[in-house]
């Protein structure tokens, strides 16, 4: 057989939107990895140019059908940063109770329905579901828990409109949040056993040296807000990310790519959180982590199936915690008035930090606006991944081969349609 | 997500409309249209539901509806405004037809998922348009336009046929 080959795999399924990606082999050895991103990627931050600060919240939420509300939780903490508005500690809590609810809604999802085929040798969750129709529906009901704190906080399931620029437009009584209490005590035991389930998985024997970046706050498990932190020494201030970070413009992509400065590649996302943050997960989360034999430290990327099961349990704890706590604010917003300047906003989505930056005029119309989503920031690392991950399986089947190769992207859970909209996924072999 | 059927007109068929789409990629919200072109034509008389399309929640949404009707976009290379209907009872639903989704379980892999796990409903059509533009923007091609019109006639008539009387009322 030659040495000579070009791996093709025309079609990236099960990621959120559509993209190439594009391995070269030559040689029997990987020569060329690209993600390619074809949709123009800065249309929402034209679209937000001249439209009231107040609007930020809604209009971002629709970049993203699966992560509404990490881009309503930057949009207002970015605006509320230039108004200098103070948050009600209730308010805080309820938005990070919010959060919890995407967090297990957009996890859920991955794990059974994107990630878990892969390990399992299916070829899609319809495959699995045949044969392990108990599994699917425990998935699905995992991701309704969350879906339905979303649609009790938000206002609605798929685009909550209920967050506003000083609060929420309306915040639920004690009582409300009593049915969702009993849907996620089930879904804190779902967690626990998708935990238990995920670390039995066989995994790829494959770990990386990443420079991990997450939010890290002193207190909680870093969701909503915190200090910018990595496993080598990188802590700013969120208002200081652009003088960390660059976004470099790819030929082969319309998606802009992020790197650190000086530094290049590096990793966001649950794997990263995980790194940074694990003593301050709950304790049930740590034991369950344990249990699932993940360490304090995982640098296997194929294990974030893990990581995610690990960090729904942690949102379910979370969210019955901040439930258990809670006592309606006495105003469920405060009156912002706009003035002018700059303001900053990162928070976690559950695919890593989402960074926003807004200019407002004095009249509270949005002069510049800037996103940076968690894939756009993983790219850099994932095509890094596919070059070390293939070189030592170069002469795997090909069949087998394209099917790693798409697992290893799908340790990502790439949402294209965030940093872009639509990606196909190419790897060719020659 | 509160169920979208009228629990009170229990003595008749459930019937769900559920338009799929993005409302800021042209075309491809050609189904969020037709719903809310029905809405204002009949009112009170279908249930209607706007939705983006990921699969997990349509499953959720058509929840005990005895007809559902889902009007979607699509990508296939025919002639921009032409309407395809598939009852998805009897056939599957072409995965290549559908318009791709942003979402990594569309409409068609709600429909076959649904299918493996029991969950479709008694009556289920999908509407295919086809779109010409779907990049970023608001409004709806001409000949999308009149498909919708186009589509919405069928939706009424497939109520009156599909969604009359069951056989064992």
């Amino acid at each position: 057989m030659s040495r000579t080959r070009t791996i093709k795999v025309d079609y990236l399924a099960r990621v959120e939107g559509e993209g190439a990606m594009y391995v070269r082999v030559r040689g029997g050895r990987v020569t060329d990895v690209q993600l390619r991103i074809f949709e123009p990627p800065r249309f929402f931050e034209g679209f937000l140019r001249g439209r009231r600060f107040s609007e930020a919240p809604d209009i971002t939420a629709r970049i993203c059908g699966i992560c509404p509300v990490a881009y309503q939780m930057s949009a207002v903490q970015a605006m509320e940063d230039v108004c200098a508005v103070p948050v009600d500690p209730q308010v805080r809590a309820l938005r990070r109770l919010l959060y919890c609810g995407e967090w297990i809604e957009s996890h859920a999802l991955h794990i059974y329905l994107l990630h878990a085929p892969d390990f399992l040798g299916y070829e899609s969750a319809v495959h699995l579901a045949k044969d392990h129709p108990a599994i699917v529906e425990r998935g699905l009901r995992l991701k309704k828990a969350g879906n339905d704190l979303m649609t009790l906080l938000g206002g609605r399931a798929v685009h909550p409109i209920n967050v506003r620029v000083g609060g929420f437009y309306r915040v639920p009584t004690r009582r409300e949040l009593v049915p969702v209490t009993e849907q996620l005590k089930w879904a804190r035991d779902a967690a626990l056993e998708t935990a238990r389930w995920t670390g039995t998985l066989e995994f790829p024997h494959y770990e990386q040296d990443y420079e991990f970046v997450a939010l890290s706050h002193p207190d909680e498990y870093a969701i909503t807000e915190g200090r910018l932190v990595s496993n080598q020494g990188l802590d700013i201030a969120v208002r200081e990310y652009e003088e960390h970070f660059v976004e470099e413009h790819i030929p082969y992509s319309n998606a802009l790519h992020s790197s650190l400065k000086d530094r290049g590649a590096y990793l966001v996302g649950p794997l990263a959180r995980y790194n940074l943050n694990f003593d301050r997960l709950s304790p049930l989360a740590r034991e369950a982590a344990r249990a699932a034999g993940l360490g304090p430290t995982c640098r296997n990327p194929f294990q974030s199936i893990v990581v995610r099961s690990v960090e729904i349990l942690y949102a379910c704890d979370e969210a019955l915690r901040l439930i258990a706590q809670y006592v309606p604010p006495e105003r469920p917003s405060v009156e912002v008035v706009p003035r002018a300047g700059t303001g900053y906003g990162c928070t976690e989505a559950p695919r890593g930090i989402l960074y926003h930056r807004y200019t407002v005029d004095d009249a509270g119309f949005i002069t510049d606006a800037k996103i940076v989503p968690p894939t756009a920031q993983n790219q850099k690392a994932i095509e890094a991944d596919l070059r070390a991950f293939v070189d030592p399986r170069i002469d795997l089947p090909e069949e087998t081969l394209t099917w790693q190769c798409e697992q290893a992207i799908r340790n990502y859970d790439p949402c294209i349609s965030c940093a872009t909209h639509f990606l196909a996924l190419r790897v060719d072999r020659e | 997500m509160s169920t979208p059927v009228d629990a009170d007109r229990l003595d008749r068929p459930r019937v769900l409309v559920i338009g799929v789409g993005n409302p800021y990629r042209r075309d491809d919200a050609a189904g969020r249209e037709a719903v809310r072109r029905l809405r204002d034509r009949a009112p009170h008389v279908i249930a209607t539901l706007e939705h983006d399309g990921e699969g997990t929640s349509l499953m959720e949404a058509w929840q005990g509806a005895d007809l559902v009707i889902v009007v979607d976009a699509v990508s296939s290379g025919v002639a921009p405004g032409t309407v395809r209907r598939f009852d998805v009872r009897s056939e599957p639903l072409p995965a290549a037809i559908l318009r791709d989704s942003t979402h990594a379980v569309g409409v068609p892999d709600a429909v076959e998922l649904a299918r493996a796990l029991g969950r479709l409903p008694p009556r289920l059509i999908v509407y295919g348009i086809e779109g010409r533009a779907f990049d970023a923007g608001e409004a709806l091609s001409p000949e999308v336009e009149r498909a919708v019109d186009e589509v919405i006639s069928r939706i009424l008539g497939d109520v009156q046929v599909e969604g009359g009387p069951p056989a064992d009322a």
